[in-house]
């Protein structure tokens, strides 16, 4: 049974935890979607998105094998949680002077933006779940796509608690709670 | 007061109660061999190859408990350690490696002697580190020896620029580590530990399969205490041989690829496993599909990542395994299963796998017995990879933890030299052999120098088969008696032996056997005795690589023993 999971991971702002993080994933034969690395609200922390396909099993060995790393200091799956998931894509599409205006009305549906117009191109800033990018995406394409970089997915659990909820806490934590 | 990154290094060796270091020195790493100088207690052995300090590390750290240090310079000293941190990392043996770096300056540009030795050994230490500030280096050296021995423990390698050992930096040794992403489960949970404890009174034929995790954490009592309130045969991996005593009546020795037929048999039939301080390694397994098909397993282990990675676990318990051992034993009711005993002591007459045929020429098996009878089973014995490994596992009585030193995970040959070397250091007054294949012992045969430069009595009993031999009983079994690149000459070993400054023997009758033994052991110093063996013997009991635990093939039948069935205590023998 695979699925697409998100695993949140807090790691220590430390040179070199991307490199053990890769490590990890390509000698485990672990195939990542998507990975994104940015502060946290606590300081010394960055936190990590990584999206990632497979079955259950696998998913419950990545998260306990990260959480081996040292610099990893809390790894959770937020997979079934209630969240909050969002994109950002810039998409390069090619315009004319009669297609620019259709261009900016899907745009304006998608509630995008326009970041930047050229004679024969305009760049398209979006931001959503995937499949709202993936749409917006399908509809430009039939203009041209010159260039596009999306980020990958970042996600956040809805709610009032800061942390993530507590049965979704890493191995270490949970070695304690013993839920596995 | 400011002291330069060399004497912080030792400095913090010294706090960290390092008495002898491994290695080998080079320029990058010329700053902490000048600073020794000031540091008389630090003893420094110069190996001849840095594989062998790494080996010797992990040797002695495994005879010792303690963690074990080498130390080797950049470019090419520090892929020399490569293999024996390797070696170190998948036995879980805590090793401090640290290595000298080009200057930072030159770091990046391909200078003279420059590898990227962190990111190198990345996947095969347990953490490691590239020191860029002297003024994290005294937390570094602790967090280093920290890692190295609580957990699941494991190599750790410090590589300093050369520049940084020169540099100044107040010295303070930390007192309080900064570590938020390690946090080791220690005590067991309850609930788990309950639920373990009501299978396990309720179990029928239940089974322990024990492994190093228990010589690491201490647990021998403990495990004993287990087995014996509750009446359960202990069997236990290659690398758990000697935590719990095999002239116990509940021990029926090693599971896996050669172990005793009945302990895999008992596998098959027990309807619970107690899998403690152990991860369920393939060559212990076999086929892992089919492993333990009828039990419910209870897996205690320091590592959350190693329960449920192969098969698939009824009980969890994540926790180091004497403190778990200990709550467990509370709510253990006292039991007698004498039908599961009966069944597996009918088992092991049945299948004796330990038996020593009758033979003209002079037999490997008889060779370990016989030493296990002059040592009186109170010798270290430190072995080669292949069918001596085999043969010294199964025919030596262990009833010692960390009586057995073998490189199980990575199955590297050449360890046993500069293992057993580091074995002694730590542990002079017990007798350490080394048992070695004549193959084997040829990959770092060049340690017989700091062998005898050092002084380290360490006694060397050569299986000389004149073959790669588990290769050639691989190749006899499943490639059509197909010898290619298995038959393998070597020097004459005494010769050698003799020009390094080491007295020896060579052997070739079952007769000659106990005298060489007893002269090697009458010698203050060290000993080798080449015992030139029959050429084409096999190991058995051999499970199928591939195939279930239950394919056994238990070797040739038609000859009478000329020792009784199973291993016994050497009171016995
Ligand atoms: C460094 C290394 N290279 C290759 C192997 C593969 N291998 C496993 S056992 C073996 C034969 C070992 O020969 P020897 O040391 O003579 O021991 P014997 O099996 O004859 O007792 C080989 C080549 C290994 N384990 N380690
Ligand atoms: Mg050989």
């Amino acid at each position: 049974m695979t699925a697409k999971h998100t695993l949140v991971a807090l790691v220590e702002d430390k040179p070199g935890v991307l490199t053990r993080m890769a490590s990890l994933f390509r000698r485990r034969g672990f195939n990542i979607e998507s990975i994104v690395v940015g502060r946290s609200e606590q300081p010394h922390l960055s936190r990590m998105t990584i999206v990632i396909s497979g079955s259950t099993a696998m998913l419950e060995q990545l998260r306990k094998q990260l959480d081996k790393i040292i610099n990893v200091v809390k790894v959770f799956d937020i997979t079934a949680d209630d969240t909050v998931a969002r994109e950002l894509a810039l998409i390069k599409v090619g315009a004319t002077s009669s297609s620019r205006s259709e261009i900016i009305q899907i745009v304006d549906i998608f509630r995008a933006n326009i970041v930047d117009v050229a004679s024969d191109s305009v760049t398209v800033e979006v931001t959503g779940d995937e499949e709202k990018i993936d749409s917006l995406c399908n509809l430009l394409r039939g203009f041209g796509i010159k260039e596009m970089t999306r980020t990958g997915r970042i996600a956040m659990t809805r709610g009032s608690l800061g942390r993530p909820p507590a049965g979704k806490q890493s191995s270490k934590a949970q070695g304690k709670r013993q839920k596995t | 007061m400011k002291l330069t990154g060399a004497q912080i290094i030792c400095e913090g060796l010294v706090k960290e109660g390092v008495e002898v270091i491994f290695g080998f020195p080079g320029g990058a790493i010329l700053p902490l061999y000048d600073t020794l100088l000031q540091y008389p207690r630090l003893r420094h052995i110069l190996v001849r190859h840095e594989q062998g300090a790494a080996h010797a590390a992990d040797g002695y750290a495994r005879a010792t408990g303690k963690v074990g240090v080498c130390m080797a310079t950049s470019g090419p000293g520090a892929t020399n350690l490569v293999t024996g941190i390797a070696n170190a990392h998948l036995d879980s043996s805590p090793v401090v490696a640290i290595t000298g770096q080009v200057a930072r300056p030159f770091i990046g540009k391909d200078a003279f002697q420059e590898v990227d030795i962190s990111g190198i050994t990345l996947p095969i230490t347990k953490h490691n580190y590239l020191v860029l500030d002297v003024g994290s280096l005294a937390g570094i050296v602790k967090e280093a020896f920290y890692l190295a021995r609580t957990g699941r423990p494991g190599p750790i390698l410090i590589d300093v620029p050369r520049d940084v050992f020169i540099d100044q930096a107040e010295f303070n040794y930390p007192t309080k580590l900064d570590l938020p992403g390690y946090k080791p489960t220690l005590q067991g949970h309850v609930a788990q530990i309950k639920k373990a404890a009501k299978v396990i009174n309720e179990a029928q034929r239940p089974l322990i399969i024990a492994g190093r995790g228990v010589i690491m954490s201490g647990a021998y009592e403990e495990l004993k205490q287990l087995a014996e309130t509750a009446q359960i045969p202990v069997i236990t991996t290659l690398l758990g041989i000697g935590c719990f005593p095999e002239s116990h009546i509940l021990s029926f020795g090693m599971l896996g690829m050669h172990g005793m037929a009945y302990a895999n048999m008992a596998v098959e039939a027990a309807d619970v496993i107690i899998a403690i301080g152990m991860r369920f390694d393939d060559r212990a397994t076999g086929k892992v599909s089919e492993f333990a098909p009828h039990a419910s397993i209870i897996h205690i282990d320091i590592d959350p990542a190693e329960i449920g990675k192969n098969v698939p676990v009824a009980v969890p318990i994540v926790g180091d395994v004497k403190l778990v051992l200990n709550a467990l034993n509370k709510l253990i009711i006292s039991t007698e299963r004498i039908d599961w005993f009966q069944q597996l002591e009918d088992w092991r007459k049945e299948h004796p796998s330990t038996v020593i045929r009758e033979c003209e020429g002079l037999l490997p098996q008889l060779v370990i017995r016989k030493i296990c009878e002059v040592t009186q089973g109170e010798a270290i014995i430190v072995t080669g990879v292949g069918q001596n490994q085999m043969w010294a596992a199964q025919h030596y009585c262990y009833d010692k933890p960390n009586s057995l030193i073998s490189s199980g995970g990575l199955g590297t040959m050449g360890f046993e030299l500069p293992a057993a070397m580091g074995a002694k250091v730590g542990c002079p007054d017990t007798t350490v052999w080394c048992v070695a294949g004549d193959g084997g012992f040829q990959m770092t045969i060049q340690e017989l120098a700091t062998v005898v430069q050092e002084k380290v009595a360490v006694k060397i009993a050569i299986i000389n088969n004149g073959y790669l031999g588990m290769i050639r009983q691989w190749q006899e079994l499943f490639y059509g008696r197909r010898y290619v690149a298995s038959p393998l000459s070597g020097p004459d070993f005494v010769k050698i032996a003799e020009a390094y400054g080491i007295p020896g023997l060579r052997v070739r009758r079952n007769t000659e056997i106990v005298p060489a033994i007893e002269q090697a052991m009458k010698e203050k110093g060290p000993f080798l005795i080449d015992f030139i063996v029959e050429p084409e013997e096999n190991v058995y009991p051999m499970v199928t690589p591939g195939a279930a635990l239950t394919e056994v093939l238990e070797g040739p039948k038609e000859t009478k023993a000329v020792s009784d069935s199973a291993k016994l205590p050497v009171s016995n023998i």
